[in-house]
């Protein structure tokens, strides 16, 4: 917390985006975070990549679950739809909102908490269904919320704060999602918001699901020696691998590119992601690949970041389950309720 | 870039926008934090250390700290430091204790001040307490100079002024009135230790056009300064119907108000260029022509016109202008002419020095256009022991400036009877002093407030033109007064930043309402600032650029431009590598020069 509201000042010469909004527009409450918390600059980082692809506030969904983490829906984009749904919840919930309009851009906010003890289940059902959404997981290895438990993402031998270590094996959401179907597979840090902007908005302009692992250090809680997800264990495992760029169709240059260079991926939107710093010629769009690269850096400590996967062929749950495309809300009612009597003629097919 | 020298005494004061703007370097924001506390005595004398006369500045100061106020660069209108100085002159108590006092013995050295204006009294303000007998010599039978003479009563109250006077005479400065110095070389021979020259610039300019010398028009023609002494003084007490005043800067403000004043129905101001051209500051043209004053544009005196042996009115060319895009004339043509009828005109175009009473062999080198040369330092001329200040030094400026002179010669004349180099000046310093009192509790008002500027209000249009002397602006409210202290920023309160201690969490880059922190690789200083929201380099502030971060080696950058000093930073970060602390910026005066370097 702090003493007093961030203030909402407009300032002469501030940067507007396409539709005349400044970034200031992208925020929301003030958060009541501890101060220094990863999760609040990711916020900013979700902010920013909002702001910077000029989508409507009110065009744009956030959902979460409970935590630290899931609390930070309420620190951005004030003018947007937004639930926080019961502990590890969250999945079902955006399912059902994207089955009702898949024209809204739905960004997932969680913590390694809710996503990979209670919510788990939903969690990899979401990924396996591919419903449209960038699903953000903030991970520090610990239920911030309830002071600092052990969660599934802990390190094994990694100490809590007053000591005790950790022996059970993590769960490495990046690992599962490749495991399982997701079309979007990227780990980032808060403390690079370089990579995690561009990243975002590449996630935000995928169709299909999106998972973007965040490093995103608890101070209260796992900030110590001895923790692996602290901010100085991962600056200095840090690896940022692979870099995407979000390029909207306005701004595509057709130019070629020096191959190994940058690799163009074109997206359904008519954008596109392209990508830097590939080492060795690796290719986001071979899984085998990023599930082998993921398995050498786990080796050597070190935390391999940007966009590992991706797959822009993929059909999303919309289309898999032929789903209406008009939102449910913009069809006549008479259509949408057809009435008792052709529902007991449905009825009568099941028989 | 390299990494910015905060321990430069000059890099926090800068970010202090108005105190680096006073010529005398006041204090601002400290001085309206004791206003907010209700310390009107105290804030007039913090104020008085720098600009010597608060209670007049705080009505008519030329207020250069105003346009570069910071809040004025965030949004539109600068908070109102002029007015709450008078807040502070105004409702101060009883402060005659603890002003500065006659010391029981002199020292012996004698000083004479040539000229009672603010430059002199302010030199014998710095001198008297040290012990020098200070004498001031005035041609006029009252002190206080352009502020008596020529600054209407309506803007400053003849006891405001003689309060502030009168507390230096009463530290044992002799003032001998009607006492023109006519020779330089003899006030020479006397026996002085030093010799100030606080005369002003007393010479009117005047305007030889066709008709100027017909009689019956050169007594309907007045040169401004001359013609508001003579009002001040109660020699003239009318004036005809319709008066021309040609010229627009605040000498013309003046006398077309003074007109109205003294019976003048139709008052018309003749400039010769546009409006973004006018000398005049925006307040005082805001005010005449809220009196119904008139100002024509484009129109360039050509003659005077009588019949009869009476001033008919003047002949004006019809102006026409080319402006290019940085905003200056390139060409300009006569489109016509037009006369315009008036029963008496008021030059009002500008001043010169002119210092007749000092001769050529007197060892004080004019240049060719009268004024003496002077060191920019130590104002000193080029006869030793000799000094210049305020208008008489470098020609027509303004009340605090020559407040800043006095201060300066001072210090100089101190070191000239002690026998030292007047160049061994001490440096500015800056100490800084802690603000934090607890958990998101500052010692200073930390929140940002979104009010607007408050209006000063003004005594009705028809009350204000009875007598010469009603006080037009009436003074901030205390509705008004606690509204205004908030807008004030608190630019002193510093950001101090600790590389070492930084997590490099973001929470501060994220926090700020401005967006003027950002960490990253260093580079030059046009990448860095791209790397800021507003990357365009606003007027004059610098870019804080830290030491290499300990975890990244990346770097911390602060644009000083927008920076609220709202201190959410260090509210929110989790090291305390940001603090807010005040920087309390040490300007010296004669009193102090004894110090150990
Ligand atoms: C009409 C007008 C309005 C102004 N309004 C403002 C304003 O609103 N705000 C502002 O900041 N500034 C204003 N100024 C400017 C300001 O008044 C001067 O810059 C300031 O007073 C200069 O101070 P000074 O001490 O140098 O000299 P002055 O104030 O000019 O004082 C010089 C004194 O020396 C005396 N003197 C001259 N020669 C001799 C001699 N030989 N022997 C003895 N005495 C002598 C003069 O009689 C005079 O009293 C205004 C000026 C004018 C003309
Ligand atoms: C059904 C249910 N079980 C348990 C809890 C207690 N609880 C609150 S938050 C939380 C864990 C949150 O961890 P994570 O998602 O990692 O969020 P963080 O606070 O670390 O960001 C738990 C177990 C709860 N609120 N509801
Ligand atoms: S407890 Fe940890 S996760 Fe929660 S707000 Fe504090 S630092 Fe962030
Ligand atoms: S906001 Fe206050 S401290 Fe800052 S420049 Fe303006 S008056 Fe001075
Ligand atoms: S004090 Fe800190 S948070 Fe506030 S505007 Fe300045 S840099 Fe930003
Ligand atoms: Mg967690």
């Amino acid at each position: 917390m702090t003493s007093f509201t961030k203030p909402l000042i407009r300032r002469r010469n501030e940067p507007t985006n396409e539709l005349g909004l400044v970034r200031a527009d992208y925020d929301g409450a003030m958060s009541t975070l501890c101060a220094g918390c990863g999760h609040d600059a990711v916020t900013a980082s979700m902010a920013r990549a909002f702001f910077e692809l000029s989508i409507e506030p009110h065009r744009a969904v956030k959902v979460s679950g409970i935590g630290c983490s899931s609390k930070t829906t309420a620190y951005f984009l004030r003018e947007s739809h937004g639930i926080n749904t019961v502990h590890g919840r969250m999945p079902s919930v955006a399912t059902g909102a994207i089955a009702a309009n898949h024209e809204l851009t739905y960004i997932g906010v969680s913590g390694d908490g809710d996503s990979l003890s209670i919510g788990l289940g939903q969690f990899v059902h979401a990924m396996r269904r591919n419903v449209n959404m960038l699903y953000m997981l903030e991970n520090n290895g610990v239920y911030g919320l309830t002071k600092g438990q052990f969660s599934a993402a802990a390190d094994m031998g990694s100490t809590a704060k007053k000591g005790a270590v950790n022996e059970l094996p993590p769960i490495d959401p990046v690992s599962l999602a490749l495991a399982v179907g997701a079309t979007f597979v990227a780990r980032a840090f808060s403390g690079d918001r370089e990579q995690l902007v561009p990243l975002i908005k590449a996630g935000l302009k995928h169709k299909g699901f999106g998972l973007i692992d965040v490093i995103s250090p608890c101070v209260s809680f796992n900030d110590h020696k001895g923790s692996t997800k602290s901010y100085e264990h991962t600056y200095k495992y840090y690896n940022p691998a692979v870099h995407a760029d979000y390029v909207p169709p306005s701004k595509q240059i057709k130019a070629a590119y020096d191959a190994g260079d940058i690799m163009p991926i074109e997206l359904h939107d008519g954008g596109q992601i392209t990508l830097r710093k590939l080492e060795n010629g690796y290719d986001p769009r071979d899984r085998a690949a990023a599930v082998n690269k993921l398995f050498e850096s786990g080796q050597s400590n070190e935390i391999i970041t940007g966009l590992l996967y991706i797959d822009e062929d993929h059909k999303d749950m919309h289309e898999m389950a032929r789903m209406e495309d008009r939102p449910l809300n913009e069809i006549p009612y008479a259509e949408l309720n057809p009435g008792a009597a052709k529902l007991k003629e449905l009825q009568k097919g099941f028989r | 870039m390299k990494p910015t020298n905060t321990r430069n005494p000059d890099y926090y004061h800068k970010v202090v926008d108005c105190q680096w703007a006073c010529p005398a370097h006041t204090p601002v924001p400290q001085y309206i934090r004791l206003i907010a506390q209700g310390r009107y005595g105290d804030a007039y004398l913090l104020n008085r250390e720098s600009n010597v006369f608060p209670g007049v500045l705080g009505r008519v100061c030329d207020r250069p700290c105003e346009p570069a106020c910071r809040r004025g660069r965030l949004e539109d209108e600068p908070v109102a430091i002029c007015r709450l100085k008078r807040v502070a002159a105004d409702h101060r108590e009883d402060i005659t204790d603890k002003l500065p006092k006659k010391p029981a013995k002199t020292n012996g050295k004698k000083i004479a001040l040539i000229g009672a204006g603010p430059a002199s009294f302010t030199v014998a303000n710095d001198l008297a307490p040290l012990g020098y007998e200070c004498t001031i010599f005035e041609k006029l039978s009252e002190p206080g100079g352009l502020m008596r003479s020529n600054i209407p009563a309506f803007r400053l109250p003849e006891k405001v002024l003689s309060e502030e006077l009168d507390c230096i005479l009463d530290m044992g400065v002799e003032l001998k009135l009607n006492s023109p110095i006519e020779s330089m070389s003899a006030l020479l021979e006397q026996d002085w230790d030093a010799v100030f020259v606080g005369t002003g610039a007393p010479r009117g300019k005047d305007l030889n056009l066709e008709g100027r010398w017909e009689d019956g028009v050169k007594d309907k023609i007045h040169i401004g300064i001359d013609w508001l002494e003579s009002v001040a003084f109660e020699h003239t007490k009318a004036i005809g119907k319709k008066v021309l005043i040609i010229g627009v800067g605040n000498t013309a403000m003046d006398c077309c108000r003074t007109s109205l004043r003294l019976g003048a129905k139709n008052v018309k101001v003749m400039a010769r260029k546009p409006r973004q051209f006018f000398k005049a500051s925006v307040w005082e043209l805001e005010d005449a022509e809220e009196e119904n004053i008139e100002i024509m544009i484009n129109h360039s005196p050509k003659a005077f016109v009588h019949k009869d042996g009476k001033l008919t009115g003047m002949v004006f060319e019809l102006m026409q202008y080319e402006i290019d895009d940085t905003g200056r004339i390139t060409d300009q043509k006569v489109t016509g002419e037009t006369t315009i009828p008036c029963d008496d005109v008021i030059l009002a175009i500008g001043q010169d020095n002119a210092f007749p009473w000092i001769e050529d062999d007197a060892g004080i080198e004019l240049d060719k256009w009268q004024v003496p040369v002077v060191d920019e330092t130590t104002f000193e001329s080029t006869r030793k022991g000799v000094f210049f200040g305020g208008d008489s030094a470098f020609g027509p400026k303004n009340i605090i400036w020559a407040v800043e002179h006095g201060h300066q010669a001072a210090i100089s004349i101190h070191k000239h009877c002690q026998g030292k180099m007047l160049t061994g000046r001490l440096p500015n310093e800056v100490d800084m002093a802690p603000t934090k009192m607890g958990m998101f509790e500052w010692r200073y008002s930390n929140s940002y407030d979104d009010a607007e500027r408050r209006q000063m209000n003004h005594v009705e249009l028809t009350k204000r033109f009875a007598e010469l002397d009603v006080e037009v602006e009436l003074g901030f409210t205390p509705e008004q007064i606690a509204t205004e202290v908030e807008r004030c920023l608190n630019c002193d309160i510093q950001t101090v930043f600790e590389p070492s201690l930084c997590e490099e969490c973001d929470a501060c880059i994220d926090i700020c309402p401005v967006e003027c922190l950002s960490m990253t690789e260093d580079a030059d200083e046009a990448e860095l600032r791209a790397s800021l929201s507003v990357s365009e380099k606003i007027e004059g502030q610098d870019l804080y650029v830290s030491d290499a971060l300990p975890l990244t080696k990346r770097v911390m950058i602060k644009d000083e431009n927008v920076c609220l000093h709202c201190g959410l930073c260090a509210e929110r970060c989790p090291t305390a590598a940001w603090d807010m602390q005040e920087a309390l910026i040490q300007i010296h005066h004669a009193d102090d020069q004894d110090k150990e370097m």
